[in-house]
């Protein structure tokens, strides 16, 4: 069982969903994140005062996945959210100990599914 | 038979009616007097719901950390204002005066309850001494103690803005001052509502200081970003909405100078708003939503005092400089003088108050100095621009300081941190909301 975490641009996420969905992938958790990356910053200007925007905004996604379905989500994760710039983001591939679904009790790989 | 009575009834109704018409007959003279009354008091409202505006600017431009205190601060100061200015501030305004301030009329004794015209002036004169207590909140935002703000607002619609009023309004009803029998002319208070308030936000925010992070260790200024513009535009509307009440109310007549008064007053506003913008693109590199934003106010700010003697032409051009005084202002007031006003309230009121009392005296089409009246107009202007900084700065900066040394007029660094709503109202603005901000 691994865990992906995938940091990508926010108005990719639609297409990554699209993708993951063709992969039959559907169990996910996204939150909004802040983060700092190749990207750089850029700069802002408030009642003519310029400062620095270095964590820009980005979506965070989380699966977990059994080991047959560790490469298709990661390759349909790239076909979403790739553009060729900067900024498109990290995929991280973690082990997982264990997953319990709350409602039964079951655990591991049954538990993912 | 039932609708015969009915016919019966309705005639006598109708001829009683009429015998009563015949008893006060209804002259031109009475209409007038009560369109003037109705004209004054949709005025009086109108300008009332300029607080909305003020409190609506003011929460989008600071943190929403401390969006229930700028909005208490807005209840508040009316409220305060309005019980005081009724006890205390209106005779000190218009009462028959000693000189120095009026004597009478306080708390309106010896006025009958009823149709005597007093009540509409009283309203109409309260919004306008509740306009220059809420002017000061702006400034004096996201740092000062809640109950130092309190005391402020009891005294300034108690004594301060009254005393000045009746130098140069007193006239208007039982009392009179040496500005206005100097010639002073301020239509609708440019200097008596605005500049005061204005320079009493100065002196607040001189006495209690930058907000936390507002300067770096070298003294460079950082943005702390406002956070809701759309309401802060919301609230520029308004304000916007409430000067057709502001200044065509103050004829407190109801004939075709409301009409020209609210075109100077609108052409001002408009030259005001395209013009900052234009100053901050050229300056800033970017049309700044915040300076467009603080040049419609600043043009009709400018344009109160001359609304009523100035042609269509002239209360452009007033507008116009007043949209470049107010982002140039609100630079130096942040980059060279550091003194931290999140709103621009010191810029708006302050400057371009004195900027549109100046005005009067150079494009006033009877006593001007660009239509031959020479500089004597100009003169007894700017006496009355000093006036109001002298006694208005100089009276903020010692009542500051007295709330100061005594209740205290700044929350410790920890609540600043945490913010007012919290340390000061033990609530958030936004329950259920994650606020996700860095400063």
């Amino acid at each position: 069982m691994k865990l992906i975490i995938a940091y990508i641009q926010p108005h990719k996420l639609n297409d990554v969903k699209a993708e993951l969905t063709k992969e039959e992938v559907a169990k996910m958790s996204v939150t909004n994140s802040l983060g700092a990356g190749a990207q750089k910053g850029y700069t802002e200007s408030y009642r003519g005062v310029k400062f620095d925007v270095n964590l820009l905004k980005k979506v965070r996604l989380e699966i977990a996945v059994n080991q047959e379905f560790v490469d298709k989500t990661v390759d349909a994760i790239i076909r979403g959210a790739r553009t060729g710039e900067i900024g498109d983001g990290k995929i991280f591939v973690l082990p997982l100990e264990d997953c319990i679904r709350i409602r039964t009790g079951q655990r591991g790989g049954d538990a993912i599914g | 038979m039932r609708q015969k009575k009915y016919l019966l009834t309705a005639v006598l109704v109708l001829l009683m009616a009429g015998t009563a018409l015949a008893e006060t007959p209804e002259t031109a003279d009475t209409v007038q007097i009560n369109l003037n009354v109705v004209w004054t008091l949709v005025a009086a409202i109108l300008v009332f719901f300029m607080q909305a505006g003020f409190a609506m600017v003011e929460a989008g431009f600071t943190r929403a950390k401390n969006a229930i205190n700028i909005l208490m601060k807005n209840l508040m100061d009316f409220s305060v204002g309005s019980l005081a200015f009724f006890l205390v501030g209106f005779g000190l305004m218009f009462g028959q005066t000693n000189g120095l301030f009026g004597t009478t009329l306080f708390g309106m004794s010896g006025v009958e309850p009823g149709t005597d015209w007093n009540w509409t002036f009283l309203i109409f004169q309260t919004v306008f001494a509740a306009t220059a207590a809420t002017i000061v909140s702006g400034a004096m935002a996201e740092r000062t103690k809640f109950v130092g703000y309190l005391a402020y607002s009891f005294f300034i619609t108690l004594l301060i803005y009254p005393i000045f009023g009746s130098w140069a309004w007193g006239g208007l009803l039982d009392g009179g001052g040496w500005l206005e029998n100097m010639g002073f002319l301020d239509f609708a208070g440019s200097t008596v509502v605005h500049s005061v308030g204005g320079w009493l936000a100065l002196a607040g925010a001189l006495v209690l200081g930058p907000r936390l992070g507002k300067y770096d260790k070298d003294g460079k200024p950082r943005a702390i970003l406002g956070h809701n513009i759309p309401i802060a535009a919301l609230g520029v509307f308004i304000l916007w909405f409430g000067w057709f009440g502001f200044n065509p109310g103050s004829t407190t007549e109801g004939d075709g100078m409301i009409g020209y008064i609210a075109v100077t007053t609108n052409l001002a506003a408009a030259a005001g708003a395209v013009m900052a913008m234009a100053t901050a693109w050229a300056l800033l590199k970017k049309p700044d939503a915040s300076m467009a934003l603080n040049g419609a106010l600043a043009g009709l700010v400018a344009i109160t005092a001359p609304c009523d003697g100035v042609s269509p032409m002239a209360a452009i051009l007033i507008g116009a400089v007043g949209g470049v005084l107010v982002v140039l202002s609100v630079l130096f007031f942040d980059h060279i003088v550091k003194i931290d006003d999140p709103v621009g309230a010191i810029s708006v009121h302050g400057v371009c108050g004195a900027w549109g009392t100046i005005s009067a005296g150079l494009f006033n089409m009877e006593y001007g100095l660009f239509y031959g009246g020479g500089f004597a107009q100009l003169g007894v202007q700017l006496v009355g621009v000093l006036a109001a900084f002298a006694w208005a700065f100089g009276l903020g900066l010692v009542m500051f300081m007295l709330i100061s040394k005594t209740i205290g007029l700044r929350v410790s660094a920890e609540e600043e941190l945490k913010g007012l709503d919290i340390g000061e109202h033990g609530m958030e603005a936004y329950g259920g909301f994650q606020i996700f901000s860095t400063t």
